[in-house]
């Protein structure tokens, strides 16, 4: 697979490269023009139940995702990383603590204004991709524009779907598509909308090795090619390979923080957080 | 997103649908009530009108009391046709006599029912221009030995001209040649009716009406406008006599037949209504399972960027085009079964004017209407539930809905709904002195709030219910039997709701049984008290009027020891239209009569100023033996009796109005001399021999039938029984929109559970024990659908029975009927288990167990 957004390499680090598409509403950046931070969580915790049998999810987190780069957190089973990316993305509140999505923050938001802040600022990539069964591939990639009511930009639609390589499979629905090129479906329904922040539950968990890693090359290129901000959760550390940056959960707390990393060096990594 | 929502639709084309079907079945019968009852009403103006078409005015007689139905106008005299014809506005001007008369066939049985034989007396001389019949072949009848008939019935019967037939009006059978054959306008008939021609001599001698006339044709001279021509003629008109224009003439002759269509409609479309509520609860079950079933599909629309009122929105769209499009369909369906009744009713012999169907903006825009606004009410509640999908369903394994804000009040929620609902019905029934109509929309209220009440509380009863319902099921199904119990409970408010439907069908079906066993029993009893006669002649279970020659011919007969006459008749005392009842001396010996003040002797001396009442009537106006009243009679005239009797009759029913006077007092105040009862003794009582001695007598009759108390009893009633039948058929409807539920149920669990039958396959189930398993669900549902019905049906039946207690209506529970009832629900749920335990026999197991 060769897509056009290989040859475009650049500094994932930086900010987005000049020639990448204007987000529908401009991602924040601090005064001098450095990175700015696009997600910021203060101290959150996160309580399920009450009483003696109250499970603390989370237990304090505090994390600032900086525009332009691609977030892995990675932890054991029970780590708390899945509730961290739910909160994060507004899908569930923190029993205490602050959370701010472009520099908007959701503690406070109703139902329509949370709503309005995923159209405008945020993209999903699921584990079981979640593609509606009665659309067709193409239907289900620009659903997050007639959902908001807005006409997709042809032109935006198709280099996209050339990118994720659907080009011959968009009039197909997803029962008669492969788990793979399932995931390409939803990587580009995620990429549409061209959203602040781009979250990935598990991209990887429901797909072979190869065709794991053809979507993590897809992910990469994503992140280098339009300068899109991702946080992928995952267990798995070929997965966080990819990433600018590998965030380490444990019991509910942020024990490591490192950039990018090999897939070995993060086995090491998690090796170390799970004894300890 | 609109987009979203009709894809949907169209990738579950089974479940739309059989969703779908909810709504085709009533409001077919919407549009069909209005298609069909439209075509026969503007068939009928048709012929009403060409009846008058070279008429300007029409001089008729007139009850002064009582409805048109209820009470025969007496004739005027044909001194007026002269004084008519002499105004300067009139051309010309026809009198003729109307009146009842049935030919005979070659068998000697008489043509048609009762009341279906009209005969017109006509001056076969006269001008015939404005004489709504037309001779097709022959002559008009002259002199008393000769007739005209229609030429429909010419037709049927293969009568021809020259040819000797049977005819009996008020006196006995007697021949007639047929002078010519003729036609009513441009038909050859006026609906099933026979039409027999005399000539007016003929005619007014035969129906005692030397004299006199019943009707005045008028034309106008030139230049004359209908309203001057009525208002020269009104002033030489009697009390009893009336003008009007042709055209009022046509819309007062029509308005009898349209109020008949009129009733007819409003019944059809009360049972589309109940269907329609029917199918209501199975719209609103199916979206909750399929709201329940896409639950990550909404979540994920959701973090896509749905709001809540886009998923709103997109619930009650998908409901709203399923029932439009079930509207549509319904409403050419409807038009189909009307013009199939109206080519049937014209196979039958029923002659109409050809007539296209009349299919009007107001039956469309109801239908459609209707049907679509049923469908959204529905798909309220299932779509607010699915505005509370979190966004974060989308990601969690395994979240369930979450549970209904209302849930937890259920219980007294539907205690309330339940005690307003009672309260409503018995208000409904017990309530004295309140209209018709606030009755009526109480008691339909009321009805409806107890099915929902009941619905409501279903989800807490399924259990228990279903445990003892499956007990046979899972005693000899096997593991497949005890497997169906467990599932029919599994979801119980998903099994309560489809079940509900399925009561509301057999709720009203067990109403109507047991309301008309009551009405059958109590009537059988208070024959039983009354009827002490060996022989009833009369014309057979209508209650249609027998001439009293019968009886005077039956009186001749050899043995007969007691002829007793009934007559009866509308009549006005104190401004209240009431039932008179004339009454002769051997009344006593015929009907065992309980009076409260007078004895057995009473009858025989009333006299022309005597009278009794009933207990009722009496303790109502404070009457006493003695008391004075005054009844003011159809002809216009008051006869002054006094009360010296009063009787007890049973309450369920009795031949007595609420005033009976002697038969001679009625005959001459009341135009109608016909006997609506004839009782007969005979020496040696109730024999084959006395019968054959008695229907002898009678040959000239050939309407009399005689029959003894036993058969009397069982023909009453039979009208009551066929009600019952018409009415099983029709609320049989809204148990079929309920079978669709049921099956719409079952493939929505099927679906959901495939990955489970495939387990169940895997580990050695065969294909016939899943559709025994399935099918046994299905079973468990309609058996609790109808023991909720036949409960809440017999509820509803205990509080009418008590209210009409005063009318003699017992409680009385058809356990024979109720058996047949629970044996057509475990049919119907094994009807309805076809298709989805053909499914799930069918599901590939290793596809089914990786199936998620």
């Amino acid at each position: 697979m060769k897509s056009r957004v290989i040859q475009e390499e650049s500094d994932p680090t930086t900010s987005a490269p000049a020639d990448a598409e204007p987000s529908i509403v401009e991602a924040p950046r601090s005064a001098n023009g450095g990175p700015a931070t696009v997600v910021a969580a203060q101290d959150i915790t996160r309580q399920y139940g009450a009483g003696e049998t109250a499970v603390h999810a989370l237990r304090g987190v505090s994390v600032d995702v900086a525009v332009g780069g691609l977030t892995a957190v990675m932890g054991p089973s029970g780590s708390g990383k899945s509730t961290l990316m739910h909160i994060l993305a507004g899908l569930d509140r923190p029993t205490a603590g602050d959370v701010r999505i472009a520099d908007i923050q959701i503690g406070t938001l109703g139902d329509t204004q949370l709503t309005k802040l995923r159209r405008e600022h945020i993209g999903f990539i699921f584990q079981f991709f979640n593609l509606l069964p009665m659309l067709t591939a193409r239907e289900n990639i620009v659903l997050p524009l007639s959902i908001a009511g807005q006409k997709p930009d042809t032109a935006w639609v198709e280099e996209l779907t050339t990118a994720v390589g659907l080009g011959d499979r968009l009039s197909h629905r997803p029962s008669q598509l492969s788990g793979g090129q399932q995931q390409r479906v939803a990587i580009a329904r995620a990429l549409v909308s061209k959203p602040t922040v781009m979250f990935a539950d598990e991209p990887t968990g429901n797909l072979d090795s190869k065709t794991s890693g053809e979507i993590l090359t897809l992910l990469r290129d994503s992140v280098s090619g339009y300068g899109q901000t991702t946080v992928m959760v995952t267990h798995d550390a070929h997965a966080a390979a990819i990433a600018d940056r590998v965030l380490f959960l444990a019991d509910g707390l942020i024990v490591k923080d490192i950039g990018h990393s090999t897939a070995r060096e993060i086995l090491d990594a998690l090796e170390e957080v799970t004894a300890a | 997103m609109i987009g979203v929502a009709l894809k949907g639709l169209l990738g579950r084309k089974l479940r739309a649908t059989l969703t779908g079907f909810a709504i085709v079945l009533g409001v077919a019968m919407i549009s069909g009530a209005f298609v069909l009852t439209d075509t026969l009403g503007k068939s009928f103006d048709g012929i009403f009108n060409e009846s008058y078409k070279a008429t300007d005015a029409v001089i008729s007689s007139k009850a002064v009391v009582g409805s048109d139905t209820g009470s025969e106008a007496p004739a005027f005299g044909d001194d007026v046709l002269s004084q008519v014809q002499a105004l300067p506005g009139v051309r010309v001007a026809q009198g003729s006599i109307e009146d009842k008369t049935r030919l005979v066939d070659s068998d000697g049985d008489a043509i048609g029912n009762a009341g279906e034989g009209i005969a017109f007396g006509i001056p076969p001389s006269a001008d015939q221009s404005l004489n709504p019949l037309k001779l097709v072949t022959g002559q008009w009848p002259q002199g008393d030995g000769q007739i005209a008939v229609d030429k429909s019935t010419a037709d049927k019967e293969h009568f021809r001209v020259g040819q000797t037939v049977g005819a009996f009006g008020e006196g006995p059978i007697r021949d007639y040649r047929i002078s010519g054959i003729v036609r009513f306008g441009s038909v050859g008939s006026i609906g099933k009716t026979t039409i027999t021609v005399f000539d007016l001599a003929t005619a007014q001698t035969l129906f005692d009406k030397v004299g006199k006339l019943d009707t005045i044709r008028v034309g106008a001279n030139p230049g004359v406008s209908d309203a001057e021509l009525v208002k020269q003629i009104t002033p030489l008109l009697s009390q009893t006599t009336q003008v009007k224009s042709a055209t009022a003439q046509a819309a007062a002759d029509s308005s009898e037949t349209q109020d008949g269509l009129n009733i007819i409609k409003y019944a059809l479309l009360g049972f589309a209504g109940i269907a329609l509520f029917v199918g209501s609860f199975v719209i609103a079950n199916t979206l909750a399972i399929t709201v329940a079933q896409r639950m990550r599909e909404l979540a994920t629309l959701r973090t896509l960027g749905a709001t809540r009122r886009q998923i709103l929105g997109s619930v009650i769209l998908e409901s709203v085009v399923v029932g439009l499009l079930g509207s549509v369909i319904g409403l050419f369906l409807g038009v189909g079964i009307a013009a199939g009744l109206t080519a049937l009713l014209k196979a039958t012999g029923v002659d109409l004017p050809d007539h296209s169907l009349v299919l009007s903006m107001r039956t469309i825009v109801v239908s459609l209407g209707v049907g679509t606004l049923i469908a959204l009410l529905a798909s309220l509640r299932p779509a607010v539930r699915a505005t509370r999908v979190e966004p974060i369903a989308a990601v969690r394994e395994g979240a369930v809905m979450p549970a209904s804000r209302f849930a937890r009040y259920a219980v007294p929620t539907s205690a309330v709904v339940g005690t307003a609902s009672i309260a409503l019905f018995s208000y409904g029934v017990f309530a004295s002195d309140v209209d018709i109509k606030t009755r009526m929309v109480t008691l339909v209220a009321g009805v409806l709030l107890m099915f929902v009440g009941v619905a409501m509380i279903a989800t807490r009863i399924v259990r228990p219910l279903a445990f003892v319902l499956g007990a046979p099921g899972a005693r000899f199904g096997g593991s497949a039997g005890k497997l169906a119990r467990e599932n029919a409970v599994r979801n119980p408010s998903r099994t309560a709701s489809t079940a509900a439907a399925v009561m509301i069908g057999l709720a009203l079906i067990t109403f109507v049984a047991v309301i008309g066993q009551g009405l059958k029993s109590s009537f059988s009893d208070a024959v039983n008290t009354l009827f002490v006669a060996d022989y009833s002649v009369s014309a057979g279970a209508n209650g249609d009027p027998l001439t009293s020659k019968a009886a005077d011919a039956v009186a001749t007969a050899p043995g007969v020891s007691a002829v007793s006459q009934m007559r009866s008749g509308e009549a006005k005392v104190g401004g209240k239209t009431i039932f008179v009842t004339g009454v002769d001396a051997s009344l006593t010996k015929v009907v065992d009569v309980e009076w409260k003040s007078g004895s057995n002797a009473v009858p025989a001396q009333l006299g022309t100023t005597g009278a009794f009442v009933v207990e009722r009537y009496a303790d109502d106006n404070s009457l006493k033996v003695g008391s004075p009243l005054a009844i003011e009679t159809p002809t216009g005239q008051v006869i002054r009796v006094h009360v010296t009797g009063i009787v007890d009759p049973p309450k369920g029913g009795s031949p007595f109005g609420e005033v009976s006077i002697s038969n001679a007092a009625f005959d001459a105040s009341f135009a109608n001399h016909d006997n609506e009862f004839t009782f007969v003794n005979v020496d040696g009582g109730p024999s084959e021999a006395n019968t054959a001695v008695l229907e002898k007598s009678l040959a000239g009759f050939p309407a009399a039938v005689v029959e003894t108390r036993d058969e009397f009893r069982t023909s009453r009633t039979s009208d009551i029984t066929q009600t019952l039948q018409i009415l099983y058929a029709l609320l049989g409807l809204s148990v079929i929109v309920s079978l669709f539920g049921v099956i719409n149920t079952l493939v929505l669990s099927v679906f959901e559970r495939t990955r489970e039958l495939g387990m169940l396959r895997a580990i050695g189930m065969t294909r016939r024990q899943v559709r025994r398993m399935i099918r046994h669900e299905s079973i468990v549902t309609a058996l609790i659908g109808a023991a909720l019905g036949i409960g809440v049906g017999m509820f509803l039946a205990v509080l009418t029975t008590t209210a009409l207690s005063q009318y003699g209506v017992v409680f009385s529970v058809p356990y024979g009927t109720l058996v047949v009832f629970v044996g057509i629900a475990i049919l119907a749920g094994m009807l309805a288990a076809i298709l989805p335990a053909r499914r799930a026999s069918r599901l590939n197991v290793l596809e089914a167990l990786q199936y998620e």
